[in-house]
This record gives structure tokens, sequence and C-alpha cells, in this order.
């Protein structure tokens, strides 16, 4: 697995996609990782990083798709070309990709690692829910996934006889996990260090708390 | 001066690199029992710090002993092991069976419920069954850090570690506290002139050495801390947003030493003491 760094990097872009934000950073030393992995993105003014997956790679760079709810995110998404941010991993384990069949499962900003991951599959099948027609803009990230919007929900039309790789809000993920009991998911959480030092990231999964920094962000359920 | 890490802010067997960036590593609390620590959401994000209700989530002395203590002890780097207890006999009984570390007696978690006995008399027992070097970390909530220090001198102790974080409470939009908890400890730059207050009144009271810690995020920082008295600086907070940490403040530590018309950073040690009135706490 590649080496976290952290490096101060250039920002190149921030474009719009509906309600969310993709930021591109110039990409220095750092490694881009396996998908599912996700970097401390510094949020300028704010205390703490934000953790973000990896969306996609394009050459030279590292681009993230954020939803800004929050200051953090906010402060991410006010960004422009030539700010400069610090960037720290990759981090995390990914997905595994020793899939036979696989099909990726997204809801809302949860699609953001999976145009990097649709890549590593050679583009497998996609499902992506949204809560509206504006938030679905973001599905030009995957051109040729299935589209449905609230209240049509991802579980309602995904095959079950797949392999399932999801991210998305937990109700989501259990869903998911319900219908596809070996799905790989990747889980959210507050997250204040990203490499295990805070013990702030715990998720409870099947009565265990996890670390989702170092044990996640992608656990398989089974 | 030592640049430590504050317990709990670093994890060195998932990051041995930054542990052994530091010139001593202080563990998470131990406890007498495994304990999951509290139900998420456990940290959030202030304006000017966060708060963190962790709970002591650690898996007790036993496998920390037979496990966790020998891992540690390969990565070369000195070892500080916070302890901890509900009752001054259960700090005593970890204490006992600890050798070649300095202990730190972690007397003021505000996430878990706190011991019956006084920070003395914990430091007391303590010290009836360890020669090694014995830290208390108090709480920045004592009343008066004058008396607390020197209770803990008569008990006893090598040194102090102040200060450890406040308690306070964050709501989201709805006005629902955001941590599962409700309160959290409260730890970053919004401490530090706490902690500088803390660290100052301290050393009126002891000569004993002072780890100083609270928002520490630079050089500057650090040196304010050795102005008030800190014999050794640690750093929390700063090591989430900045695994580099150490490395950074230790260059800057020398050229704000030098900025502050001061040859080295040991040259401004308790240079503020002096300048600040006279208070119980």
């Amino acid at each position: 697995m590649s080496r976290p760094r952290r490096e101060r990097l250039r920002v190149t872009g921030v474009e719009a996609l509906g309600p969310y934000a993709l930021v591109r950073v110039d990409r220095g030393g750092i490694d881009p990782g396996v998908p599912g992995q996700f970097f401390m993105l510094e949020a300028p003014g704010r205390v703490l990083p934000r953790p973000m997956s990896l969306c996609f790679a394009p050459r030279g760079e590292l681009a993230f798709l954020l939803d800004p709810i929050g200051p953090g995110t906010q402060a991410l998404a006010s960004l422009v070309a030539g700010d400069c941010i610090h960037v720290f991993g990759p981090l995390g384990n990914g997905f595994r990709l020793d899939v036979q069949r696989p099909l990726l499962v997204g809801g809302g900003i949860g699609i953001a690692p999976l145009p990097y991951l649709a890549e590593a599959l050679e583009h497998p099948p996609a499902v992506l829910g949204f809560r509206s027609a504006h938030h679905a803009e973001a599905a030009v990230l995957l051109p040729n996934a299935e589209v449905v919007i609230d209240p049509t929900l991802v579980t309602d039309v995904m095959p079950t006889d797949r392999d399932v790789l999801a991210c998305g809000p937990e109700p989501m993920l259990e869903a998911v996990r319900t219908l596809v009991p070996d799905a790989q998911l990747a889980w959210e959480a507050p997250m204040a260090c990203g490499y295990g030092a805070c013990y702030g990231c715990v998720v409870e999964v099947d009565g265990e708390l996890k670390r989702l920094c170092v044990e996640g962000p992608v656990l398989c359920s089974s | 001066m030592l640049l430590l890490n504050a317990s709990g802010c670093l994890d060195a067997l998932t990051a041995p690199d930054v542990a052994s960036s530091l010139d001593a590593f202080v563990t998470k609390t131990v406890t007498p029992e495994p304990r999951k620590g509290n139900p998420p959401v456990r940290i959030a994000e202030t304006d000017f710090g966060m708060l963190n209700a962790i709970g002591l989530a650690n898996p007790g002395r036993e496998v920390f002993l037979a496990e966790t203590l020998p891992q540690l002890r390969a990565l070369d780097v000195p070892l500080w092991v916070s302890v901890g207890g509900f009752a001054a006999h259960e700090y005593a009984e970890t204490c006992a069976r600890l050798d070649n570390v300095t202990i730190e007696l972690n007397l003021s978690c505000p996430n878990v419920d706190e011991a019956p006995e006084s920070a003395a008399e914990i430091v007391a027992a303590c010290r009836e069954v360890t020669a090694n070097p014995l830290y208390a970390k108090v709480s920045p909530h004592s009343w008066d850090m004058g008396e607390t220090v020197r209770a803990i001198e008569a008990a006893g102790a090598d040194g102090v570690s102040m200060i450890n974080t406040l308690r306070g409470v964050a709501l989201d939009s709805r006005l629902h506290p955001k941590l599962a908890r409700g309160t959290g400890g409260y730890s970053g730059p919004a401490l530090r002139p706490v902690a500088l207050a803390a660290v100052l009144a301290a050393r009126r009271a002891t000569e004993l050495p002072i780890v100083g810690m609270g928002g520490v995020c630079n050089g500057r920082d650090a040196l304010e801390l050795i102005a008030c008295g800190a014999t050794h600086v640690a750093l929390g907070t700063v090591l989430f947003s900045d695994p580099d940490a150490p490395a950074r403040v230790r260059d800057e530590l020398d050229s704000e030493a030098t900025r502050a018309g001061f040859d080295r950073a040991a040259d401004a040690f308790g240079v503020a003491v002096d300048g600040v009135a006279r208070l119980a706490n």
C-alpha cells in the first residue's frame, strides 16, 4: 500500500456539480492510492482538516467531490485556483478490487469515490440515488450509471446478485447490506486526524466499535 | 526541554514515525479494566477548538502489559504511560506493575467519572508502590492551582502535567448536543491562555518539572509555555491536523526564541512569571 505523505498542494480549480463542489489540486508527490482510500484536506481557517475520498485522479492531479454543508466543506468549496492547502494521504483501507461481477452503488455525496473506483474496475454498472434532480447533476461523473431520485431508492432498483461496492448515507448502507450481506461498504464519520490518533471516528458495526480511519473506511459487512 | 504528545492524541503503533519524532511518547490512558469508550459521535469541531468524548477507550491493564507495552518498547522511543482509574488503589495497582517508564497519572479526564480521592491522595498511593518518575496530570478546573500542585508535590510527585481539556458542549443546528455523551473535553488553540495561566500559577508554587500543554500549534506557542515556567511541552490537537508538527515546532522554537531576544529557547524559561499578578488560580 502507498505510504501517506503530507504536502502543501496548489489548487488547480473548483467547479460546481449541482450543489456539490469538485476541488482539484496538483498531485505533488502524493500517491492517489486505492479507490475508497481518503485524504485529509486542510480546510482554511478551521482547526481540523476534513476527510475526503479521492473522486478521480486526472493526470498530475487529485480531484475531490464535496458537499459544502458545514464551515469546513464551505471553506474548501470557496478555494480558488492558485490557493494552497495541505493534503495528507492516501489513508485507510480502500475497496477490494478482486470482484467478479461488480456493481457500484452510491447515494448523494457518497458517489464521491465511485468514479475512481469505476475506472479501476473498467466501468462496471452503477446505480446512483439522489434526493433531487439538482443533486443528480453530479451523476455526470459516472456517465453510464442508472440514476434514481427520491422517493425511488437505490435499493428499489439494484440487482442483488452482484458484488456490490457501495458508499452513501448510513441508512442506505444498512439497506444495501440487508439485500447483499457481503457488500463492501464505505462508511463515514466525523474524523479529527485520519491516521488512528484520535479515536474519534469509531462506528458501531455488528456490535463492535471500529476506528474507521485505520480499519475502514471500507468495511466488508459479512 | 522534552517535546511530548499529550496523552490520547497519538497512537504510536499506528503512527510510529510520528512517535519517533518526539522526545518521548505518552500512551493513551490505561485503566484496570478494558473500556470500549463512549458511543459515537465522539468528536466535534468548534470555531477555535474541538470537543472529544472518547471516554478512555483502551484494552485494559492486562492486555496493555502483555501486548501493547512490549510493542511500544520495540519502537525505541522513551515511554510515558498514562495511568487512569476510578479509585486510588486502581491507579496504584497499575503503577506497581510498570517498570522503566515515566508514569503520568491522569487525574483529570473530563469524560468519565472521577475517583473519590483527591489528586494528592492518589499520588501518595502510587508513590508508595513505584520508584518510576511520577507525574500528575491535573485539571484546569482546579480552583487553586498553586495549592493543588503543592499538595501533589508533598505527596511525592516528581512532576506535574497541565492542562487537560476543559469540559465543553457544542450544539448542532437543531440545538441538540453534537456529542453522544453531551459534554466533551475542549482542546485546541482556544485553550492556550488557560494553559499559560495554569502553568504560571503552578510554577510559582513548585520547582518541579512541569509539562505544559494546551493549544500549542507552533514554536511561538511552545515558547510562551516555557516563558510561563513549563520545563517540557506537549502537543495535542495540532497532531490531528499536522502529524509533522513535532519537527516543525522544534524548528520554529529556535527561531522564535531569537525573535524574542533570547539565544536559546531554554533562556526564556520562566521569564513571564513575575510579570503577572498573583492570583489563587
